[in-house]
């Protein structure tokens, strides 16, 4: 058939909200090609994901309506279908993968179910011959050895296989089309690059167009033919990636492309004295078992680990997710129960109790990586911030205490006005300062800095890691940062720490680690996180 | 269906509407919203008005349904028997105690001066002594004029034979006026079951809280004991107790609260396990919050949602907990009004067809009416209709 497989026709999407009607997208065409991948680019809010949406009519209607425009299918119009005629596209010659494997998989199905159930219910096949094809697509798809893995719950699965089981499930009924919102985006670096890997094998075999969503501009040069940038419901450019990416026209694509973090990490002096150590440290969580929950074995989440920050340095600490670093963080805070040596300022700290340790907590302070969770949406931002000062500075009268509080609004480049507004009315950059301002107004000396960026988009990332920059430099802090994402850590860290499994996989200077990775699983996760390709070696998760 | 969810709630945080340079509002905007949404249950709205406004007015019932009247002018002299006691022998007589209904006494006053009465010149303990039929006797409007006014003297033409008198629902078998004495009750029961909830809540939130935070052998032991507690058969235990120790309205609070107080345990503690690993209490603790103030700061309001979706049910429990006792006669002392006793006196004259309507109407609209406010509050705190203007 000639003509575009999809074509969407000045495309409108309105919600209903108790402020009034809201234009999620306003007025989006573009075409897609039988066997083309098209890539649609936006940070959070852009309308993208309610664009792919709307092709299967998935929004939450009556709240979401389509004003004006039309989407035609093979010449059909799929917003004008009926509840039966939009029923027999949706996981049939569209399929759909989405962001988070864990809560699209029903959890209480196995594997075979949910492959199957697609099969079954478009297909009309039997039990039987729908098991022997969910057995061809999970060996399509890379699961190693798929008989043993089809009564498995979700929950059995490593994020990448829950991936894979998705994108089986999409591939079921041979679609046409397959839209994938932010597939990779919950995934490793590693896992990303082989799940990429696996959609542009498997187009290439099948012939499918795919539409693809994402804000992550690395993916979209290595997957995508033509690519739409889109920003506040509109499509600003278009073009084939190639071109779009060499001679960016619109002001907006250039500043997208141009948001990579960048900048120097500090260059403290060698003999800056030491200000957290730790020897051997160590935490195991128990593995018990059976009636009377004897100890079985251990998860080694961080196992005999030396580390040693010196003042004004920035050690970055970088691994994949489960390799411990989130942990190390914690213990080094005494958060969570630890053995082993640490030393803050040539003082022992593992054995001081809980009271004892609330003096030094002003010194060190953290940073979470979910600016949304690590809020109480109950207070208002004065409250939030103003809450450690309650416990370390109770001689301050409300009004000094005020007056810190918008001292470190300020620091972060909030206006001072906000702190009366409550945490969900900030986007997520905003909410991240405000985490930083609570951590800052202590005046610390050491900040564990938790994945403070990677629930950010792009854009806000290199703001949020220009901040950190210039507070260190303002205060002499010392940070712990904790990443998964190598730009960032690029950026930011003069020291790199390579986790992998609880053990350091490489430790050093980083300018020499990112210029010459010594170990396997090094290479592997540079090669994933700056040429989204994915490493041969067996060293990565899978 | 999930991961539709997924998907598309993330690209709307970002339109969330934000109205820059606002002084720190009265009521935060999620409880603005929450009483939107409560408004906008016109049934809840409607039933909470009502119950207050029957609330309020039982809580005066002194000055609607009392047999001493409100203020009396006596030989030039302003008395108020519905506040102060006054001898008999102020007005000639000899008892201890004014009694105003006695016609000797009320001809008495009423030639040296003036009464006003309540509405109803009944308490919920006046024997009414102008019967002249069998009790439990018919409501007074159903009455013919002579009938009514047999008992005095002039008859219809007497000035006693007045609408004061009037028994609107009738007595009950012991010759007291049925409307008094559910005007009392009521007031009894919601108070009885205002007290209960709110003891029981303290109880059950703090033992909730303390398994949910602390976790561990803590939580481990303290459920099993309330599971074996929540077993044992507590109506029974309640009889067996009540018939040992005369029940007095706080006796009787305090045995119920016995067994009551496990109701909340259960949601504020999975609320508590659930929001100790939230992040942001990670927070408290890396900034060295203590953990009492992290329990009642950070988690309490977590758990308070829940909790005050639960009350109107619980109150709701409370007041059928005690009209299931009166009506079994384990209750509240005997002579006080109540609303079981009512019912177990509209079971002993079937044929006083008054006393089971009004007890059955009484306690059905009592517990419509706080079911109706408990669902609105439930709505007002269910996050998926508080939201559902902004998905």
């Amino acid at each position: 058939m000639s003509g575009p497989l999809l074509q969407v026709d000045d495309l409108h999407v309105d919600f209903a909200t108790e402020h009034g009607q809201m234009h999620a997208v306003r007025g989006v065409s573009f075409d897609i090609q039988p066997g083309q991948t098209v890539a649609l680019v936006g940070e959070s809010g852009s309308g993208k994901s309610v664009t792919a949406l709307s092709v299967l009519r998935l929004l939450p209607y009556p709240a979401a309506s389509h004003p004006k425009g039309r989407i035609l299918f093979n010449g059909v119009d799929l917003l004008g279908a009926d509840g039966r005629g939009i029923r027999a596209v949706r996981g049939n010659a569209i399929s759909m993968i989405f962001q988070e494997p864990m809560s699209s998989l029903n959890p209480l199905h196995t594997v075979e179910r949910q492959v199957s159930e697609a099969l079954i219910l478009h297909r009309g096949m039997r039990r039987a011959a729908a098991r022997v094809r969910t057995i061809e697509l999970l060996t399509e798809v890379g699961i190693p050895n798929p008989e043993s893995r089809l009564d498995d719950f979700p929950h059995q699965l490593s994020g990448g296989q829950r991936q894979r089981v998705m994108i089986a499930m999409a591939l079921a009924n041979e679609p046409q089309l397959l839209i994938a919102d932010e597939p990779t985006t919950a995934l490793d670096v590693t896992v990303q690059a082989q799940i990429l890997e696996l959609l542009m094998s498997l187009q290439k075999k099948r012939g499918m167009a795919i539409l693809f969503i994402t804000h992550d501009l690395q993916i979209v040069r290595r997957m995508a033919e033509i690519t739409h940038v889109m920003t506040e419901g509109k499509i600003v450019e278009s073009g084939t990636t190639e071109a779009l990416f060499a001679n960016p026209q619109h002001p907006y694509t250039r500043k997208l492309l141009a948001a990579e973090p960048k900048g120097d990490p500090p260059s403290p002096a060698a003999d800056a004295p030491v200000l957290v150590s730790a020897e051997k440290l160590r935490v195991w969580f128990p593995i018990k078992r059976g009636f009377l929950r004897r100890i079985v074995g251990h998860v080694k989440a961080v196992d005999d680990i030396d580390i040693t920050i010196r003042r004004g340095e920035t050690l970055g600490l970088v691994g994949e997710s489960g390799s411990g670093k989130t942990t190390l963080g914690r213990a080094l805070l005494r958060l969570i129960g630890s053995e082993g040596r640490i030393v803050y300022l040539g003082k022992d700290i593992e054995k001081l109790s809980w009271g004892a340790m609330r003096p030094l907590r002003k010194d060190m302070q953290i940073v979470f990586q979910d600016p949304f969770g690590s809020l109480s949406p109950r207070m208002s931002v004065a409250e939030i911030i103003a809450e450690g000062l309650a416990v370390h500075a109770p001689q301050l009268s409300p009004a000094e205490r005020d007056a810190k509080v918008v001292q470190a609004l300020t620091e972060v480049g909030l206006d001072p006005e906000a702190r009366f507004r409550y945490p969900h009315e900030f986007s997520g950059g905003q909410r991240q300062r405000v985490a930083i301002a609570r951590a800052m107004v202590l005046e610390p000396k050491f900040v564990v800095l938790d994945e403070p960026t990677s629930a950010l988009d792009m854009s806000v990332q290199a703001q949020v890691v220009d901040l950190l920059r210039d507070l260190q430099r303002r205060h002499n802090l010392t940070y712990l940062f904790i990443s998964h994402d190598l730009r960032v850590v690029r950026a930011l860290a003069n020291e790199l720490m390579v986790m992998r499994n609880g053990k350091v996989v490489e430790h050093g200077p980083a300018r020499d680690i990112f210029a010459a990775p010594q170990s396997d699983y090094t290479k592997a996760l540079m090669a994933a996180a700056f040429a989204v390709e994915a490493a041969p070696s067996p060293e990565v998760a899978q | 269906m999930h991961g539709i969810a997924a998907g598309i709630r993330s690209p709307f945080i970002a339109f969330a509407p934000a109205d820059h340079a606002r002084p720190a509002p009265r009521l935060s905007p999620i409880n603005q919203r929450r009483l939107k949404v409560f408004n906008a249950n016109r049934r809840g709205v409607w039933s909470l008005w009502i119950f207050l406004i029957l609330f309020i007015l039982t809580m005066f019932a002194e000055l609607i349904a009392n047999d001493r009247p409100l203020v009396v002018s006596y030989k030039g002299e302003l008395l108020f028997p519905v506040l102060v006691a006054y001898p008999e022998t102020k007005f000639g007589g000899f008892l201890a105690e004014t009694i105003y209904r006695d016609p000797f006494i009320s001809d008495e006053i009423n030639a040296n001066g003036w009464m006003i009465w309540a509405p109803i010149r009944y308490s919920y303990n006046t024997v009414d002594e102008s019967l002249t039929g069998a009790v439990p006797s018919k409501p007074s409007w159903l009455q013919t004029p002579e009938e009514r006014c047999a008992f005095y003297p002039a008859g219809v033409a007497d000035p006693s034979c007045n609408i004061g008198n009037f028994h609107w629902l009738g007595t009950d078998d012991q010759g007291r006026d049925v409307l008094a004495r559910l005007i009392y009750g009521f007031r009894i029961s919601v108070l009885f079951g205002l007290i209960l909830t709110v003891l029981s809540s303290i109880v059950g939130i703090g033992a909730g809280a303390l398994q949910g935070y602390l976790g561990g052998w803590v939580d481990l032991t303290a459920q099993r004991l309330i599971e074996i507690w929540t077993s044992v058969p507590s109506l029974y235990l309640l009889l067996i107790i009540s018939s040992i120790i005369a029940p007095s309205f706080w006796v009787l609070l305090g045995i119920l609260l016995l067994f009551s107080w496990t109701a909340l345990v259960g949601i504020v503690r999975a609320e508590f396990l659930r929001a100790r690993n939230f992040e942001y209490v990670a927070a408290a603790r890396a900034l060295g919050v203590s953990n009492f103030k992290i329990m009642t700061g950070h988690l309490l309001p977590n758990a308070m949602v829940a909790t005050l979706t639960f009350m109107p049910f619980i109150l709701a429990g409370s007041v059928t907990t005690l009209t299931a006792l009166d009506f079994l006669g384990f209750g509240l002392p005997v002579g006080s009004p109540s609303l079981g006793e009512l019912l177990s006196q509209g079971k002993d004259n079937l044929s006083a067809w008054w006393l089971g309507i009004t007890g059955f109407f009484t306690v059905s609209i009592i517990l419509t009416l706080l079911v109706f406010i408990g669902e609105a509050v439930r709505d007002a705190f269910d996050p998926r209709k508080t939201f559902a203007g902004r998905q």
